[in-house]
């Protein structure tokens, strides 16, 4: 019984809960009630301690710029003018409140807001659908393209965006810097010549990328029906995320270990032979940890390549609440901001669990 | 006519001044069939004796025949057992057999295939592990798997290049006879290189001590006459083998002797002060430990 709980209980991604179960089933309690608190309390009061520093300096913040506008309205417009102000402020009206780093309570209204446009916009877009289902239909028959809903994205839509900006990015990455890895590292002549511009195009920032990208997309598509903002940014994800797999699967073939190639020059096999049985296999520890590092890279250039390449995503989010400067904006900044942090880190555990999987342990 | 002969082989390594020749006037002949076991002390010369047999170096000067033809590279008639197990970690006990049977008979069907590396999976009695992958086998195993990978080949000669070194006493002690009962049932030409005396006595027919090196080169041979299938307690008890060991480690020693009176190399030996024991304690200890969060 006790040990079917538990099972479940890793099953269900709930492990951490284990050695509480275990105190409180009476085995071992002082032991496992430290492990307890030194694998999950610990974690999470640390959590607590970043919001309340986080809330504390949000708090004096705002009474700062408070404290300046009172003052400005004294100076500019007098006594009157600077109560007018200060009771403004306290009734929490949107139109004189102070504009500052945003405090958790009011991220978290922001983060609740958003899904609430969320769930608005959804409803919305079902609706259309419905409406233009049967022109739709109708289209098809003739050969037409259907009608789209062309209104505002939500927020989810943004993260759904950039996602799939960061995939086809990841995958331009992995389709070049693979193949051309392997070949540059099974020869030394190759390596040789290529490293120097390796390591001068490997520092580039994604901002030069993006730029010399434009300029490429905008001569070769002139075909005005595509999405170039989109093509332009997964081009330069991929070109700017790409140069950790480049070297590290070229430095995995390189130096595959000398006794397995001694054993594929005694089997005496095939080239196509010797580089998918021997030397990839051999390599693909170095190969998941470059694309591991890609992943990670590109997800982060993504952000500030949307942002300047106007393409939709969480970039453009990002910059568009910045302009908008409405009072809520710089909430859904930060909300932004742990977005992308979350699913950076979601990102990553995907690609380690990937890397686990696919390589072999030296025992 | 022998099937594996070397003549006259020079070998060296690096270039100018730091130019070392490892090997100088090897000359050897193999009969088929024959078990020849090569002794010396390590960093003397032997894997690259063995490599150059194998075809994964080739000889400065001189030439390796097999079967009368000069070796030009590596090939699957030559079958190698090497030091380390030499196992692709990726692949099961199954598929590293099968990479060199896929190799050495390309003709053969799936199921012939699969028959053929059952075999050899058996002989190594490591059909309960066909299964499993190199780190979840014990150091005795995969040096099991890679006789049988070697054999599963069917090469012309076994080459051994120190194969049980890396294994306990008492492994090593049953993997020499369940080398030698497999070798005994076709009698296939093998040359084993090693360090260790015994093992030479106990598995081949002959045994030619290799000098140490630089310029290393094969010394007389000592012809070991006992009576095939060996029994290890036996011979361990008998006078005969008591004689041929010493004479073969005197042989040894010597050698030894003279190559380090030549060199005039002097070692210079660091100056360290020993440590009285019980002046110096490392850590202290702690009494009454208590639970440390950080």
């Amino acid at each position: 019984m006790k040990d079917k709980t538990i099972k479940s209980m890793r099953f269900m991604g709930l492990g951490f809960l284990e050695p509480l179960f275990k105190t409180i089933s009476g085995e071992e309690p002082k032991k496992n009630l430290s492990i307890f608190i030194k694998k999950s309390l610990f974690p999470l009061a640390s959590i607590f301690i970043f919001i309340l520093f986080w809330h504390l300096g949000a708090t004096a913040l705002f009474n700062k710029e408070a404290d300046a506008r009172i003052e400005k309205a004294r100076t500019e417009q007098g006594e009157e003018a600077a109560i007018a102000m200060a009771e403004c402020i306290a009734s929490g009206d949107i139109s004189c409140q102070p504009n500052t780093l945003p405090s958790p309570k009011q991220v978290y209204q922001a983060y609740l807001a958003l899904w609430k446009d969320h769930l608005q916009i959804a409803e919305k877009k079902d609706e259309f659908e419905e409406k233009v289902s049967k022109t739709n239909a109708e289209r098809q028959k003739q050969g037409l393209a259907p009608i789209t809903y062309t209104g505002r994205p939500s927020f989810l839509d943004q993260i759904g965006t950039s996602l799939k900006t960061v995939a086809a990015g990841f995958l331009l990455a992995l389709f070049v810097a693979v193949p051309i890895g392997i070949i540059i590292g099974l020869s030394e002549v190759l390596r040789n010549s290529f490293n120097w511009l390796i390591q001068i195009l490997k520092p580039v920032s994604p901002v030069v990328w993006l730029l010399l990208v434009f300029m490429i997309v905008k001569t070769v598509i002139t075909d005005p029906n595509m999405d170039k903002s989109f093509i332009i940014s997964f081009i330069s994800v991929g070109l700017c995320a790409m140069w950790a797999t480049l070297v590290n699967t070229s430095m995995g073939v390189a130096n595959v270990d000398k006794d397995y190639m001694n054993v594929s020059k005694v089997l005496k096999l095939s080239i196509g032979k010797q580089i998918f049985k021997i030397i990839l296999p051999a390599s693909f520890p170095l190969i998941f940890t470059g694309l591991r590092i890609t992943v990670s890279v590109a997800w982060m250039v993504l952000i500030a390549i949307e942002l300047l390449a106007q393409s939709p995503g969480l970039g453009s989010f990002v910059w568009e609440e910045f302009q908008n400067g409405a009072s809520d904006s710089n909430a859904k900044i930060i909300v932004a901001m742990f977005v992308i942090g979350i699913i950076g880190f979601l990102l990553d555990r995907i690609m380690l669990t990937v890397q686990n999987f696919m390589t072999f342990n030296k025992a | 006519m022998p099937i594996l002969e070397l003549k006259n082989i020079y070998k060296s390594y690096g270039t100018g001044t730091s130019k070392v020749a490892v090997l100088d006037d090897i000359n050897l002949a193999v009969k088929e069939g024959e078990f020849v076991a090569i002794v010396g002390f390590s960093g003397s010369g032997k894997t690259t004796l063995i490599n150059m047999i194998n075809g994964l170096e080739s000889p400065d000067t001189g030439e390796v025949l097999l079967q009368g033809k000069p070796v030009t590279g590596p090939g699957p008639d030559r079958g190698v057992i090497f030091q380390n197990y030499s196992l692709l970690p990726w692949l099961t006990v199954f598929k590293n057999i099968k990479l060199a049977v896929d190799e050495a008979f390309p003709q053969l069907s799936n199921s012939k295939k699969e028959n053929h590396i059952r075999k050899y999976i058996e002989m190594v009695n490591l059909s309960h592990a066909a299964h499993k992958l190199p780190k979840e086998l014990s150091g005795g195993m995969r040096q099991r798997v890679a006789v049988a990978r070697a054999l599963a080949m069917n090469p012309e000669i076994l080459l051994m290049d120190e194969p049980l070194s890396a294994l306990d006493a008492l492994t090593r002690g049953t993997l020499q006879e369940e080398i030698i009962k497999i070798w005994s049932q076709d009698k296939k030409t093998a040359i084993l290189i090693t360090n260790d005396v015994d093992e030479g006595i106990i598995m081949a027919d002959r045994i030619i001590p290799l000098t140490p090196g630089p310029m290393a080169t094969l010394g007389p041979e000592f012809r070991i006459d006992f009576e095939r299938p060996r029994d290890v307690t036996a011979i361990n008890k008998d006078p005969h083998y008591k004689r041929l060991r010493n004479d073969i480690l005197e042989y040894l020693i010597e050698v030894g002797a003279t190559r380090q009176q030549c060199s005039d190399q002097k070692y210079i030996l660091p100056d360290l002060q020993p440590i009285m024991p019980g002046r110096v304690s490392i850590g202290r200890k702690i009494k009454n430990q208590k639970v440390k969060y950080f």
